[in-house]
């Protein structure tokens, strides 16, 4: 398979899953919004955080109103992480290798970003929960679309690598922002809000009903976070994700899982085992955030590792028409 | 967890299987007249008000009554509702833009594309003219790759003097860099897209030959499957020579370009990338043939072979079908601003190291003063009379037929000889005096620049403008082929110039398509 051509299947699903999780995290605080609860809890700003363009949000946007974070995570075309930006980005990398993909797969990026090109951006940010849903819904159609028509080769784990790492990644940035604001909050502790807000970081994983359905029930920090980082079933846990990524990769390589012959098979495989053996206690020793930040650190070093190893070539030189 | 399974799952039911819809057609079928009364559809449609007027028209002879061949046609077009015509009309259109069969307008990062328009209207070609055609095609080719090999070769033609010697090396399109190629089979124009046009007493002419990278194909193609959902009914009646054949035929033409000695070549598609205006056809094409689609950032010359880059590390080319143009496919060879080619591409070529379609150098066959020798050319190497006809061609080089030219400026088409798609060109009739003044200066000052043509008035097809159904006129490009044999695809894209008296029929002015039904 041509290098370029499993640069952009890999790019085309982390736009997709970025897209997803975007409208995702904005969906739960849009609903939160309508519970009556203290403005405190009213919390805009850690999305951006998520993000990690807060310096930039401030400079274009200053407040980080429901209003200005809305517009800025979702339509702002200057914003090359918006949804309309990522969307765009998905379907230019679809364009150029439609020829590898099926056409079902591609008339389904292209009408997810049609639907989003033209959806209304003047509505009051409020009514827009029902896009947020058709976001999530079209990216979970294009997975499955991808899933039934195209063949599982080299170009698919291609895809299954990027949509993976991209997850894994979100998880563990909400995981982190949400906790570090929810932890301190010692007088909420137990109380409604608490739950309120226990349960919205769950939804922002879509893992609320799988977590309270895997025993325990009871939401206890501990607990989400271990689910959510070290879960070996629920599909947006890091673990998972970091499984398949590794499952993906020895797919490609014709190698068994264990084995190394690059730097890449490496550098994940210890990341993997890592997985497998922490424990949550491990992980709240040594510091929740230390341990976020490093899983973070890790996974985009296995993403630049896999770029340099496959998708290595001169870089785009400027197009001159023929 | 698991309650048991409540609900019993069954596999597709039978009973609505393939056969009871093949049935179901068969009915339908049943039930369409077949060259039933024609009186019935005078009153029923507006085709009756159709005026072919002062031209050949493909479908008719005169008001409300069609040619034989178009007959089955114009029936099953006047039992529609022209709300159900203009239904399916639109259907069509839509149909082409999710099947993506767009072109670039241009390139910014919205990835703005356009469809080319299509009608839905077919324009019809009887067996014994495409015949006629076909052959006429087929020798014109041949000709012309004798000719390539010749220039690029001994030059017997220029030493004859059938050709004068100054007008090879003065053409755009001739490569002195080609000297002495010697591609495999000496096939140069293994890929040509020939202009026709008819004219008012339904006379052949080729108008252009476009041996360099032709594109439209893709149209022909997908233009037809829309057509096949839009009137099922009519192709089930009418015996239409299927196009979708194409796709094979470029595969086996490339794949016969390898050395015998490889037994699995690697062919690839090399395209200028997503933001060129045929986009679309170069993935189309890589996809139906099953091969990759290629940009000059994937391939690279490594130890005297064209490589691409892969995941698995580097893999050999061995044909490439190039839809880059000649000049900016090797920048050590040729331009050395582009960023589109491959360096060091023309080394491996010369070798024999790597195939390409079509040749480096075909170009200069399409040089319009070029193309005014090409029935000597038939006559020089094939010994043959030209079956079909050059449109008249007066060379401004000459001191005689510039004086011509100059003098009926009015009447006259003048082209740019290196020029194509409808630019740098003056239309005599509908040119104002100023205009034809300018043109007058700039014919005395580069007459080897310019070459005139009489007006010719283009056949026309009926055509479906806003309710109404309009004479437009048309040209047809059938797609050739040179692979051991020569294979001419039967259909080609009509194009039709949609502005009410226009006959430019480019894509890029405004002009759209049509499917082309051979029977």
């Amino acid at each position: 398979m041509l290098s370029r051509v499993a640069d952009s299947i890999y790019w085309l699903n982390r736009y997709v899953e970025r897209a997803e999780n975007i409208a995702r995290f904005i969906d739960v605080n849009l609903m939160l919004l309508l519970d009556a609860l203290p403005d405190a809890a009213q919390q805009w700003e850690p999305l951006v955080l998520t993000t990690g363009d807060l310096p930039l949000f401030q400079e274009r946007y200053g407040e980080a109103t429901a209003d200005n974070v809305i517009r800025f995570l979702t339509f702002d075309t200057s914003y090359p992480n918006s949804i309309l930006s990522c969307l765009r980005s998905a379907r230019e990398n679809a364009r150029s290798v439609r020829e590898i993909i099926s056409s079902e797969m591609w008339e389904q990026v292209n009408a997810f970003y049609l639907m989003v090109n033209e959806a209304d951006q003047s509505r009051y940010v409020m009514e827009l929960s029902d896009f947020f849903h058709q976001v999530k819904l079209s990216s979970h159609l294009f997975a499955g679309v991808m899933d039934a028509t195209m063949t599982h080769n080299e170009g698919w784990h291609f895809g299954q690598i990027g949509r993976r790492l991209e997850r894994a990644d979100k998880t563990a940035r909400i995981l982190d922002v949400k906790y570090f604001i929810l932890l301190p909050s010692l007088r909420y502790v137990g109380s409604m809000l608490d739950n309120i807000q226990w349960m919205a970081l769950l939804k922002s994983a879509s893992a609320y009903e799988m977590y309270r359905k895997r025993g325990g029930h009871r939401l206890c920090p501990t607990a989400i976070a271990e689910f959510l980082i070290l879960d070996p079933e629920f599909p947006r846990s890091i673990r998972f994700c970091v499984t398949q990524v590794e499952r993906s990769l020895h797919e490609i390589m014709g190698t068994p899982i264990g084995t190394w012959s690059t730097t890449i098979e490496r550098t994940l495989g210890k990341l993997r085992t890592d997985l497998d053996y922490l424990t949550i206690e491990d992980i709240i020793q040594s510091g929740l955030h230390e341990n976020l930040d490093d899983l973070q650190l890790r996974m985009n070093l296995v993403g630049g590792a896999i770029g340099e190893t496959f998708f290595a070539f001169e870089s785009p030189s400027m197009a001159i028409s023929a | 967890m698991d309650l048991g399974q409540t609900v019993v799952n069954h596999t597709t039911p039978r009973r609505c299987g393939p056969y009871a819809r093949l049935h179901c057609g068969a009915n339908i079928t049943s039930q369409a007249p077949r060259y039933s009364c024609f009186v019935r559809w005078r009153s029923i449609m507006q085709l009756n008000d159709y005026d072919p007027g002062d031209f050949y028209d493909e479908l008719f002879i005169a008001p409300g009554k069609p040619r034989l061949e178009a007959i089955p046609l114009i029936e099953r077009l006047c039992n529609l509702s022209p709300t159900e015509l203009k239904r399916r009309h639109e259907a069509a259109q839509i149909a082409l833009f999710k099947l993506g069969v767009t072109f670039n307008v241009y390139s910014d990062n919205q990835g703005s594309e356009r469809i080319l328009p299509f009608d839905i209207i077919p324009r019809i070609v009887a067996m014994d003219a495409w015949q006629k055609l076909d052959t006429g095609l087929k020798q014109r080719i041949q000709a012309l790759n004798l000719f390539l090999a010749d220039i690029y070769g001994n030059q017997k033609i220029l030493n004859d003097r059938i050709i004068p010697r100054e007008l090879i090396e003065s053409a755009s399109g001739y490569l002195p860099a080609c000297q002495g190629l010697k591609p495999p089979g000496d096939i140069w124009c293994h890929i040509t897209g020939t202009d026709l046009v008819r004219d008012r007493q339904g006379e052949w002419f080729v108008l252009e030959d476009n041996l360099r990278c032709p594109s439209g194909v893709s149209y022909v193609l997908e233009n037809r499957r829309v057509m096949k959902s839009s009137f099922p009914v009519v192709f089930d009646m009418m015996k239409i020579q299927p196009v979708e054949e194409y796709p094979n035929y470029l595969l086996e033409t490339l794949l016969n370009l390898a050395s015998p000695a490889i037994s699995d070549p690697t062919v690839v598609v090399l395209t200028p990338g997503m933001y060129n205006s045929a986009y679309f056809e170069h993935s189309f094409l890589a996809q139906q043939m099953g091969v990759e689609l290629v940009e000059g950032r994937d391939l690279v010359v490594v130890d005297g072979y064209v490589k691409m880059r892969t995941t698995k590390g580097l893999k050999r080319v061995d044909v490439i079908y190039r839809r880059i143009d000649d000049l900016f496919i090797d920048p050590l060879v040729f331009r050395s601003d582009s960023a589109l080619g491959v360096p060091g591409l023309m080394e491996v070529y010369r070798s024999g190291k790597v195939a390409i379609a079509n040749a480096l150098g075909t170009g200069v066959a399409d040089d319009k003063v070029i193309y005014a020798y090409v029935p000597e050319m038939i006559r020089y190497y094939l010994g043959e009379e030209p079956i079909l006809a050059n449109v008249p061609t007066y060379l401004c080089w000459e001191p005689k037929q510039q004086s011509h030219v100059l003098a009926n400026l009015d009447k006259l088409v003048v082209k740019a000889a290196d020029e194509s798609g409808g630019y740098g060109m003056l239309v005599g009739p509908h040119s104002t005096a100023a205009e034809q003044a300018s043109f007058a200066e700039k014919i005395k000052a580069h007459p080897r620049k310019y070459i005139a043509q009489p007006t010719l008035s283009l056949s026309r097809v009926p055509t479906l403008l806003g309710d109404r159904y309009t004479g437009c006129h048309v040209d047809l490009r059938p797609y050739v082929l040179y692979g051991k044999d020569i294979y001419v695809n039967p259909g080609g894209l009509t194009r039709v110039a949609l502005k009410p008296g226009s006959l430019v029929v480019n894509s890029s002015q405004g002009g759209g398509s049509k499917d082309t039904w051979v029977v």
